[in-house]
């Protein structure tokens, strides 16, 4: 979490990892997965929701809601979880705005959650984020789908869902750039002191 | 922010930063069972209060409180205040008791910025909540907050502020802020309760109440403070209220969006008639509301972020 860049827009440098149509793919990939794993188009099928973790996760819970749609013609609410108040490193970093927090109007109690996040890295956001439902309601259970995996985790805590594993050195920043919110898609790794 | 000493010389964009926290964690918090946030685990806010108070104190304490901070309340009566120690040293043994920050009313105007002048080496985080007939800087954030909730963005709204301006420290906290937010202040009192100097506030001022109803987005209801009037300020109670009063018959002549607003305790029939004061056009429960959310805001911009620790 603590050098895990949620780069400008304007970061055109950098190798690159994903491209725009990359990206698509991938995003897609995920939603079948999901729909897989939780037997979404099964006749007794979990409640699912999605909930993204600002601000680029919740876009990217976004994407795969309507792919999930396009897929398995279940329609899976979609949510956004800030997670700042929760986060352990207040204390050390600048004071940030919080982010907006929405979620379905069904709640989340016996709900399958599905954290959404564009970059994994230390799994303190993760941490957060778990910490922050709880204060919520009580799921059934917690899955978690990221963009990308970039390895360094700090604590005991998995994806379910990967879109790609990138293996990175811990001063690189993994930029991740989605439509919505920075104009285009792709991902590029920047950065490390050589 | 390091403290909060009054709402003159905040900037419009960190007053922006804090009412849009408050309004994001007004939301986090809505239809949850559990109002409580972890962020300010381990931090230490001690509330000192000298002055009278029911709604600021409990609002401070639990906005404390639903952020996970310790609250600590000291009153001027039941503790060494009593034996005669003074606020400095008063304030210098809460700071090395471990206090992250200190949330001061004092009956002395500038007693806050004292404070914060002693505690500065310290580390410890001043918030004023109301100095004497200078500022109250969180009820304006809240009276803000509760107006942007009502009417949108302040930009270009009319705000009338009417009663005893001169002793009011919520008063001279809102002009500023509402002006550095962009509305229109125009305060409404009789000559004798305006403050030495109202003419370089960045306000209108008029003497007759009525003339300014029809054209106002909000009205803010002052109340007249017998404990700080030591003079014939105006000739009865019974003709200040007719003319400066709130009655059912000036609500009518106010736009149907306008909002009433009152910082409480109210003098039903004095400042305020029963009947507004109960209107659903009146936010006077909503202000305490937004009360605790913007005080949580406060002390998350005071206390959280690297630029907090000492």
């Amino acid at each position: 979490m603590a050098s895990r860049s949620r780069g400008a827009a304007n970061s055109a440098g950098g190798r690159e990892l994903l491209s725009a149509g990359d990206v698509a793919r991938t995003i897609a990939r995920m939603a079948h997965q999901i729909i897989e794993k939780t037997t979404l188009d099964a006749e007794h099928k979990p409640p699912v929701v999605l909930l993204g973790i600002p601000t680029r996760g919740t876009s990217l819970a976004a994407r795969l809601r309507e792919r999930i749609t396009e897929f398995s013609g279940v329609d899976v609410p979609a949510g956004a979880l800030d997670i700042t108040l929760y986060r352990d490193d207040l204390r050390r970093r600048p004071n940030r705005p919080l982010a907006e927090i929405s979620l379905p109007e069904t709640g989340i109690d016996e709900a399958l959650v599905i954290l959404v996040d564009d970059v994994l890295f230390s799994g303190r956001t993760i941490r957060a984020a778990l910490d922050a439902l709880r204060d919520h309601g009580r799921p059934s259970a917690v899955q978690l789908a990221v963009l990308v995996d970039r390895g360094h985790r700090e604590l005991p805590i998995r994806a379910d869902y990967v879109g790609k594993n990138v293996p990175t050195s811990r001063d690189e920043d993994v930029v991740v750039r989605l439509a919505d919110v920075d104009g285009a898609d792709g991902v590029v790794v920047r950065g490390g002191r050589r | 922010m390091k403290h909060l000493l009054g709402t003159e010389g905040l900037s419009a964009k960190t007053a922006t930063a804090v009412l849009n926290t408050a309004d994001n964690l007004k939301r986090t918090l809505l239809g949850r069972e559990v109002h409580k946030l972890p962020t300010l685990r381990g931090r230490t806010v001690v509330t000192m209060f000298y002055e009278n108070s029911t709604r600021t104190r409990a609002s401070f304490e639990i906005a404390g409180k639903w952020m996970s901070a310790d609250v600590v309340n000291v009153s001027a009566s039941g503790s060494s205040v009593g034996k005669g120690e003074s606020l400095r040293d008063t304030a210098l043994t809460l700071s090395a008791a471990g206090a992250d920050c200190v949330v001061i009313r004092h009956p002395a105007s500038g007693a806050a910025q004292r404070l914060a002048h002693w505690l500065h080496a310290e580390g410890t985080a001043v918030v004023n909540a109301g100095d004497g007939m200078h500022e109250h800087p969180t009820q304006a954030l809240l009276d803000a907050a509760t107006l942007r909730e009502r009417l949108g963005p302040l930009d270009g709204r009319r705000v009338a502020i009417v009663g005893d301006v001169l002793h009011s420290r919520v008063a001279r906290s809102n002009v500023h802020l509402l002006s550095t937010l962009g509305a229109e202040v125009v305060l409404v009192a009789p000559p004798t309760l305006l403050p030495v100097g109202v003419a370089s506030w960045p306000v209108a001022v008029s003497h007759t109440l009525d003339a300014e109803l029809p054209s106002l987005d909000a009205i803010m209801m002052l109340r007249v403070q017998a404990e700080r009037m030591h003079g014939g300020f105006f000739p009865s109670a019974r003709e200040y209220s007719i003319t400066y009063g709130l009655s059912e018959a000036r609500q009518a002549m106010l736009p149907e969006h306008a909002v009433v607003l009152h910082p409480g305790p109210m003098l039903r029939g004095m400042e305020i008639a029963s009947a507004v004061a109960d209107s659903p056009r009146a936010a006077i429960t909503e202000q305490v509301h937004n009360g605790v959310h913007v005080r949580m805001a406060v002390l998350y911009h005071l206390l959280a972020g690297e630029e907090a620790t000492p």
